[in-house]
Formats: structure tokens, sequence, C-alpha cells
């Protein structure tokens, strides 16, 4: 019906939302800074082990707390163990565990608040009845209680289960948004265009809360290794001889002034990550938001 | 005897960033100065930074004398002083002018206390009578009431009272009838003359309606990007505008009076709806909710639009105009009543049908701004009813850059984001997104309310053009009854969720039936002001009641200006006897054409 004459044929079919979002994210310089810090850890907590002779549990009766040398690069510690190789053991653990928890639980959050939000009635009522259920219990009981269970399925097991006691305030907060959103003319032009529910959540409610969603998603990173340091802490999670960032952290405090090496190499490498993933999720939501200051077109 | 206000060289930046340059006007006791211009023209700055009233940010440069003592520059003491005894204000907004907390003859007799020393009780009967003079009936009654609970008229009203306390030589009034609907505005308007005669005072009335201002300003200025582009007398400038700024807005503005042949449509009908009902219920109690009424948002419309035609539905806001709308578009069985479109029956269609009607009725929203996702790039926007109905990537990209060429738009814009158009290429998006599926229905729910007069001008030509390329149906609401005529070819009028009259555009402006439609079509200020001045004026008494109840016979009669002439026995039957609407016509015991335009 409508064939106009006037649109030249060199113009370029418009990019969708996800080009333009990357587009203005690798344009974003910290941003890009933070995914390239964040490839490197990576790349060092998995490649790091077959650089170093030591295995992270092998312990050198020879070098008891010495100093970092061409021998130990990071040093040993109190029983002889290499700290380099413990570190990057620890680290492979901790940025799974911080970024899967981050993710997983800021994924069930928004998937669940969004939907009570969106639908109301007695999703909502049955979703909200659910998450006051879970701030309730008292989360650290029920983890002792199960994780030993789980030991089997190692550490899978407990990222599920750091995740279930973590996402229930930011549903909170997404569906109190949702629900503001939900009568924003926008988002009643989408249904009446035929626009499917979950179609209507995925672009309209979400990428409208992402900001939120963001902030929340890179606390909760640091957040998720610090709790995972209490628990193994208490005999849950990571257990010895294995280690995690959080583990080397906690026993290498008390040596911080007098063997720094066995608490500063582990404790820097989570200020770097933690740092990182700031600095991509701050890209991020520039990115989404396309009023922000910080990323130009 | 130097002027009252006599602003020289007055210039306003904001953050540094023009607002207003080097303005110049003078006004005498008495007189009433129309300052007239479209959004971000700076007229709003100018009677703001004659108060002193600007925020932090402004920097104000220039000469504002009030009897003949310098204001700019002044002390923050002096201006108080200055402010409410001399000059007072009449803002746009009255709910946030009065403080929720207090009772309005309270803060009233506050305002006469501020400016003279009376004692307490003396400054509480002032209030009642100022009340009283602005119209609101049972001043005494009503002195003790919160703002909440007054209407935006009686509000408004209140509002002037407030500025009739303390007898200024000045009334500032910022867009005092923007937020209200043209009976109410008529009213107010008509409480303004009556505030200006009674205290005698000037007023500054700045407004962007051409049509306010040639009703009540003895001169006008009109502003353009912080200047000043005419100052004359009323009559010079709406009859012989010099600056070419004045012309081509008296030529944009739609006007009620122009006489347009509406085209007669023959098509096949695409939308028909019968006695359509909708009521919400209202609850109350926290703990445990109970429905303590029902509010009738639509009980008894009755549209037909066929196929090429415009069909317009006005009324005043809270007569259900939208509410018909959403309940059309939901696709799904109305409460009461029924809607046929494209000869199917709703409630009666499957998924696949309704998904396949989806694309025979779009719609284009009120607010662009509102209604385009802030996070989407409008290419994305476009493409969402095409991706709804399932269309793959190759049509999309191809009709994209083809429906921005369509509404006026560049192609290359797509990847932009809806915050980097302006109002008036927003609204193009939103039409653009409409037409991405081809529909043959196109529901406009009140699409130029939120633009400029100018721009008003471009996306009425553009909706006009795109219904006679596309061969298009429209059903407008609005209640900007100068549009309707501008592009209508019927019209419908509701009241209080019920169709009163309909009939041919021409024919219903010419000689309306109904009483509601007269007060209506009377209630239109015509920015002409020999005309304006002289026309004869319905107006209605009082607010539009609650549609939380149910009424006996006709709902209009509480209001009806008729009732007076009419015997005892013909009451009666206005009181008992609900009037029956059928096709064309009017919903009344006692319909006679009149004319009012």
């Amino acid at each position: 019906m409508t064939t106009d004459t006037r649109t030249p044929e060199t113009v370029a079919a418009p990019s969708g939302r996800s080009t333009l979002v990357l587009r203005r994210f690798a344009r974003n310089r910290s941003a890009l800074a933070g995914a390239v810090v964040l490839v490197l850890l990576f790349v060092l907590a998995f490649a790091g082990p077959y650089l170093t002779p030591w295995s992270y549990s092998h312990v050198d009766y020879g070098a008891l707390r010495s100093a970092p040398s061409a021998e130990h690069w990071w040093g040993t510690n109190r029983i002889g163990q290499d700290v380099f190789a413990q570190t990057v053991r620890g680290l492979q653990k901790s940025l799974v565990i911080g970024l899967l928890v981050a993710v997983l639980a800021t994924g069930l959050a928004s998937l669940v608040g969004a939907c009570a939000g969106y639908f109301g009635g007695w999703t909502d009522r049955l979703a909200m009845f659910f998450v006051d259920l879970l701030l309730v219990f008292p989360s650290f009981l029920v983890i002792a209680i199960v994780s030993p269970r789980l030991r089997s399925a190692g550490w899978i097991a407990f990222v599920g289960l750091l995740t279930v006691f973590a996402w229930m305030i930011t549903a909170r907060v997404v569906r109190s948004m949702t629900l503001s959103l939900k009568e924003r003319e926008f988002v009643r032009a989408a249904r009446y265009m035929g626009v499917g529910p979950f179609r209507i959540i995925w672009r309209h409610v979400l990428p409208n809360v992402a900001s939120f969603l963001i902030i929340d998603a890179t606390i909760q990173v640091g957040g998720a290794v610090m709790s995972e340091t209490a628990l193994s802490y208490f005999g849950f999670g990571v257990q010895p001889p294995d280690v995690s960032l959080g583990t080397l952290i906690a026993s290498g405090t008390g040596a911080a002034v007098t063997y720094p090496w066995m608490f500063f190499f582990a404790a820097g490498l989570l200020v770097v990550f933690v740092l990182a993933v700031n600095l991509v999720g701050d890209g991020l939501r520039d990115a989404l938001d396309p009023t922000a200051k910080g990323a130009a077109r | 005897m130097n002027p009252l206000l006599e602003v020289t060289g007055l210039d306003v930046d904001f953050d540094g960033r023009a607002a207003v340059r080097d303005v110049c006007l003078t006004l005498e006791r008495g007189e009433v100065l129309g300052l007239v211009g479209e959004s971000g023209s700076g007229k709003s700055a100018t009677a703001l930074a004659i108060l002193g009233l600007l925020p932090g940010n402004a920097a104000v440069r220039g000469s504002v004398r009030l009897d003949g003592s310098e204001l700019v520059g002044a002390g923050e003491r002096e201006l108080t002083r200055i402010r409410g005894s001399r000059v007072a204000m009449v803002f746009q907004d009255p709910l946030s002018a009065f403080t929720p907390v207090y009772r309005i003859g309270d803060q009233i007799a506050e305002a006469v206390r501020a400016h003279r020393d009376v004692p307490r009780e003396q400054a509480r009967s002032r209030a009642v009578e100022l009340l009283d003079l602005v119209g609101i009936p049972e001043p005494a009654l009503r002195a003790r009431a919160f703002p909440h609970e007054f209407s935006g008229g009686m509000r408004q009203r209140a509002m002037i009272a407030m500025a009739m306390a303390a007898e200024p030589d000045l009334i500032l009034a910022d867009e005092p009838t923007t937020a209200l609907d043209v009976t109410i505005q008529a009213q107010i308007l008509d409480v303004l003359r009556a505030a200006q005669r009674a205290t005698g005072a000037a007023v500054l009335l700045v407004s962007h309606d051409l049509g306010v201002i040639a009703g009540l300003a003895d001169r006008v200025a009109v502003m353009r990007e912080g200047r000043v582009v005419e100052q004359g007398t009323a009559t010079e400038v709406f009859d012989r505008p010099r600056a070419p700024y004045t012309r081509q807005l008296l030529a944009a503005v739609p006007r009620i009076d122009t006489p347009r042949r509406p085209r007669p449509a023959t098509g096949e009908p695409v939308l028909t709806v019968r006695g359509l009902t909708r009521t919400f219920p209202v609850h109350t109690g926290t703990v445990v909710r109970r429905r303590s009424g029902t509010v009738y948002a639509v009980d008894g419309v009755d549209l037909d639009v066929r196929r090429g035609e415009t069909l317009a539905l006005v009324g005043e806001s809270g007569s259900g105009k939208s509410t018909t709308l959403f309940e059309l578009l939901e696709l799904t069985a109305p409460e009461g009543g029924s809607v046929e479109l494209f000869g199917q029956r709703l409630g009666t269609l499957g998924r696949a049908e309704a998904r396949a009607l989806r694309r025979r009725i779009q719609i284009v929203f009120q607010d662009p701004m509102a209604s385009l996702d802030p996070r989407m790039p409008v290419g994305d926007i476009i493409a969402e009813p095409l991706r709804a109905q399932g269309a793959d990537r190759a049509v999309i990209a191809r009709r994209v850059p083809a429906l921005l060429a369509q509404v006026g738009l560049e192609p290359a814009h797509a990847d932009r984001f809806p915050h980097e158009f302006s109002g008036g290429q927003r609204q193009r998006v939103g039409i653009a997104r409409a037409l991405s599926v081809e529909p043959e229905l196109l529901v406009l729910d009140e699409p130029l309310s939120a633009l400029d007069v100018s721009v008003q001008a471009e996306v009425l030509e553009l909706l006009r053009r795109l219904k006679e390329e596309l061969g298009l149906a429209y059903l407008l609401v609005s209640h900007d009854l100068a549009v309707v005529r501008n592009i209508a070819d019927r019209v419908s009028v509701v009241y209080l969720g019920r169709t009163v009259e309909a009939g041919p555009v021409d024919e219903v402006f010419a000689r309306p039936r109904h009483p509601y439609t007269q007060a209506l079509l009377s209630a239109v200020p015509v920015p002409d002001p020999t005309r304006e001045r002289h026309r004869t004026r319905i107006l209605l008494p009082g607010d539009p009641p609650s549609p939380t109840r149910r009424y006996d016979g006709c709902r209009f009669r509480a209001r009806c200006p008729l009732q007076a002439d009419l015997t005892v026995d013909e009451r009666k039957r206005c009181a008992h006897e609900v009037p029956e609407f059928e096709g064309d016509g009017a919903a009344c015991h006692f319909a006679r054409a009149r004319e009012v335009l």
C-alpha cells in the first residue's frame, strides 16, 4: 500500500537496540577498561595454575612464611603453601561464584518482580507471599542445614543456595517499579499493538528498570564473595584444602602487618575484581540509558 | 503620571542560556495586557521576572518599574512587601498554589491579614465575601473546605479570590485556564473579568491561547524566542498583524468558525458501537476492602465510523472519552452494549482473529513523550507493531525508513532515541508506529493537545494528507473543538459518559440542538477580539456532576440553561424520562437548534 519513493536506497537498515547499546558501551573508555581487566582476571585465574610448578594444596616444608622470591613468586603461607597458586585457585572460585550469584539473583529478582508487578492479582499475591516467606526465614540456618547434603553437588549447589537468599529485596523493588511503569502510556501502547506480556516485560519494563538492576548486581558481586567467606568460615561452602579469595583473606588478615604477602595479594585482587565489575556496570547503565551524559552517541 | 508597570530592556538568562531578550512592556492602570507566545518563548519567564520569582540559576538584567520604583535588584524584604499587597499572582495549577493542610478560607484570610491590619474575624468574613464574589456557591460553608475538596475550576476561583484579597494594583495571571475544560475556562475568564472590574487592577495575562487573549486583553504583546515581536491594541494585532510571526501564528490557529464542508462518507461501516457501558468499582477500607460505590465512566455511548471518514468524539475531561477508546482497543467483550469492528462483534473472537483485528486498528496517544519508550531507538519503536504481527527482519528493515519518510522525518534518524526529537517530531514517530501495519482505522487520542499551535497545524496537515493517501478512517478524541472542526467529518458529543448529540460536523457546529453542545461551542474562544467580545456566551453553572451517581431522567438537567424556560410538567419530564439518542440528532426532550458561533 505504501511505497514511498523518497526513501534513498543508501539508507542503511536501522540498527536495533542491542547493536546501539553495544556500540555505546564500546565507546565508553572506562567501561571497556573494566571489561579488559575482567578478562585478564579470568585469564590469570584459569591459566595461572599452569604457570607455576606449585599446586595450591602442596606444602613446601622448606619454605614456611617465606617472602616473595623467584621460587615462590608471591611467597608462602605459614604452612608452606605457595600463595600464588592458592590465590589463582581462589580467584577461580570467587570470580565464578561472585558473577554467577549476582547474575542469577538479579535475573531471578527481575523475573519474579516484573511478573508480579505486571500481572498483578493472584500472581502478585503468591509471588510476594513467597518473597516474604524467604525474607523471614533465617537464611544462615537454612544453608547450614541444607549444605551438608549438597556437598556432593559441589560449589554449583553453593551458588544456587547463595542466590536463593539474595534476590528477595531486589524483587520487591522491581515489583514496585513495574507497577508504576505498567501505567505508563508506552506500555499501554505496546499492549494495544498486540505485543505479548512477556515480550512487554522483556522489551519495555526491564530496560526501564535496568539502571537499578545493574547497580544492584554490581553490589551483589562483592556481597556474594563476602557472604561466601562468612559461610566458609563456619564450615559450609568452600572447604580446605580448597580455597577461595574469601577464605584466603580471612586467614591472612591476622598476618596482614607481619607477613603482608599472605593478605595483600588476595585482598588486592578482590578489590580489582569489584572495581572492574563496577566500571562495567556503570558503562552498561550509561549505554542502556540514552539520556546519560557519560556515553556519547 | 508614569505608567503602573514599566519594563525596559529586560534580559533573563538561565545558566547562561538566553531566555528573554530586551523585552519592553508598559501597563497602565486598569488595563489588560495579553502576553502571548508558544512554549519556550519566554512569556512565563518574563512574568516571573517582574515579581522576582525566578529560580536561583536565573540572571535578570534591565529594569522593571512598578509605579516608578525599581524592582530588579530590590531586596527580598521589599519584594515580599510588594508581592500580594500590590501585585498578586494567579498560577496555572491552583492545586500546588494552595497549602493542602489549611482550609481555603483561612488561607485567603491570611492573605487579607498579611497586608492589612484587621482582626481575625473580620479577615475571615472578608474571605467569605471574596469567595462569594468569585461565584463559589455557599461560600461560608466552602471556606471551611480543604484545597483537595475543590474541583479544578473552584480552586482557580479561590485563587483569584486570594489574589483579590489585598486589592492589588496588578494581577499577574500565568496561563490561568490552561488546565481547565472549555466550559470551566469560560466561567473563570468571566470571573477574572469581574475581578478586574471590581478591583480596578491592571492584569498581565500570560497565555498560549490566542482566543483567551482576544477575549480579555486590551493590548497584546506577541513573544517569540525571548523577544517581543509585536505589540499593539488587540484589534490592531489580530486584524492587521505586522510581524510575519504573528501572521503565521494567526494563520496556524485552528478556528472553530471556519466553515468547511465535510465529505459525506459512503463506505461500509468500520466501527459500530451501541450503548457501550463501563463501570469501575470504588473500594474503601484498608484492612477489609469492600466495594462502596461505582463510577459510571461510560454509560451509553453510540458511535458509527465509516471507511475513509473522521469521527470526532468530543467532551470534557471525565466524560468518558478515553475510557471508551480503551474499551474498544482491549478487543474483548464490553461490559454492556455492543461493539462491532469491521463487521466482527467483540467478545466472539478467537486469539488468531483478535490478532488479525489488531493490525486493522491502531492508536496514536496524546502525549508523545509518555507513549514512546524512552530507552528504545525510534526504529525499534516503529517496528514494534510489525514484530507483534510476526513480520520478518527484511520487511522491517525496508518498512521503517519508508515510514519515517512518509511522516516527514529523516529515514536516517531511525537509531536516535525519542528524547532527541522535538514534540511534533515525536508525535510523528507515534503516527509512523501506528501506520506501520497498514491499519484501516486509526484511533487518535488527543493527538494535538500536547503540541504548540504552529506544530499542531503541521501535524494536522500530516493527518489530513495520510487520510487522503491511505484512505484511513479516524476516530479522533479531542476536547479542542477548533481542531475538530478542521479535521472531522462527523462529530459525536458525550456528556457524563453518554452520547448527547451526533451529526455531520458543519451541521452540528452551525446549528447545535442539544443545550450542552450549544454551551460547549459558545465557550470556545475565537481569536478575533471584535467577534469574541460580542458573542453571547451560554455559561453553564457549576461543575460536571460526579459520575459515581446514576441520575434519573436527563443527566444534564442540573446545569441545563433550558430548565428556566420550561413549565413544571416539562421539567417533570426531564427529571423522570431519559432522553433517547437515536442515530443522528440530540438526546434532549426539547431540542431546538440555536446558533452560537
